[in-house]
């Protein structure tokens, strides 16, 4: 599981049933005996039309997860964002000193003198703390944590 | 306040963390990958820990319930969906009034995640993070047009971070199963 599969950026090329599915899909799964046949048959396809179709828009890297999306806090665990002010020359070693660990879920470079941001998830709270500081030896960086204090809203959807 | 219920002790293997159980933990091992792509998933995911599907699903009931699912959905890469402008805008926005303007600007069309967060002054007083997404650069900037007149007064400053590359995304590993001994 180590996740390194890298992620295409160009936009995909979807037909009329891979978008029913993605914008579909996107609001979540209905929990009942054979979730994939009732939304199927909402959609005007064959259960195996929209299995076959899941899979590839999968693949394809279109959906980069399908499956529960858990609330890390709620089970028990940590999750912060943090940043850091990378020098360009040295931006690849960073990088991959940085998904080195596996707390790290996303990472990306944004525009800005802080140019890496990156979401931490741990088991527990308490690693947090442990993973920043073991980030700032192997980087030589000193990191941003900012944790989240409040939620107002939290709903990707993404229509296509 | 989502907050409020992180437990302060290390998460043992059996014990109940908003009343998850030991099997409850075992489910979320086994799709924090991904839901199975057949016909019966539950029954797919039970199976390996020798549950029938109805108890899997009858669980991951619970666990939409109470919060720890937020739902079983599909996570769409943005790019590949055409939304190629992503852009974290940050605000630096009055202590006293952020709780009810946030509230506010995550009502607003287009709006995905919102939170507030701490400053680090001086290099960072931004307080208040919304993430934007468009198909170009101009449409997430209306959109952070629309949400600096809801502002108003109350927000000293802003900008727009655009994400330019995913270095990684793996989503989250929330639990991992016992190592081997070492």
């Amino acid at each position: 599981m180590s996740g390194e599969r890298v992620s295409r950026s160009e936009p995909a090329e979807l037909d009329d049933a891979d978008r029913r599915i993605v914008n579909r899909l996107q609001a979540g799964l209905p929990l009942v005996p054979s979730p994939y046949a009732a939304v199927a048959a909402e959609l005007s396809l064959s259960e195996g039309e929209l299995l076959y179709r899941l899979e590839r828009l999968l693949e394809g890297g279109v959906l980069s997860r399908f499956g529960p999306m858990y609330h890390p806090e709620r089970l028990g665990g940590g999750l912060t964002l943090a940043a850091l002010a990378v020098p360009e020359a040295d931006f690849e070693r960073v990088v991959a000193a940085v998904n080195a660990f596996p707390e790290v879920a996303h990472n990306y470079r944004r525009e800005h003198r802080l140019n890496m941001w990156f979401v931490l998830a741990t088991e527990t709270p308490e690693r947090i703390g442990e993973v920043i500081a073991a980030i700032e030896a192997a980087t030589g960086l000193a990191v941003f944590n900012l944790p989240k204090q409040e939620e107002f809203h939290v709903r990707l959807h993404l229509p296509v | 306040m989502s907050d409020s219920t992180c437990p302060s002790e290390p998460l043992a293997e059996d014990a109940s963390v908003n009343g998850l159980d030991a099997i409850d933990r075992a489910i979320v091992l086994a799709t924090q990958a991904g839901l199975p792509l057949v016909p019966d998933p539950w029954g797919a995911v039970g199976r390996p820990l020798g549950l029938a599907g109805d108890e899997v699903r009858a669980r991951m009931q619970r666990m939409i319930d109470s919060g720890v699912i937020r739902r079983i959905a599909a996570v769409p890469n943005h790019y590949r969906l055409g939304y190629v402008a992503n852009g974290m805008s940050v605000w630096d926005v009055d202590d006293a009034r952020i709780d009810r303007l946030g509230r506010e600007v995550a009502a607003v069309p287009g709006v995905s995640h919102c939170y507030r967060r701490p400053r680090h002054l001086p290099d960072w007083p931004y307080n208040l993070f919304v993430m934007l997404h468009g198909h170009t650069r101009d449409e997430v900037e209306r959109q952070a047009e629309a949400l600096r007149e809801r502002l108003g007064d109350a927000c000293r400053d802003h900008r727009i971070l655009y994400s330019t590359r995913i270095l990684k995304k793996t989503g989250l590993r929330l639990a991992r199963r016992p190592g081997p001994p070492r």
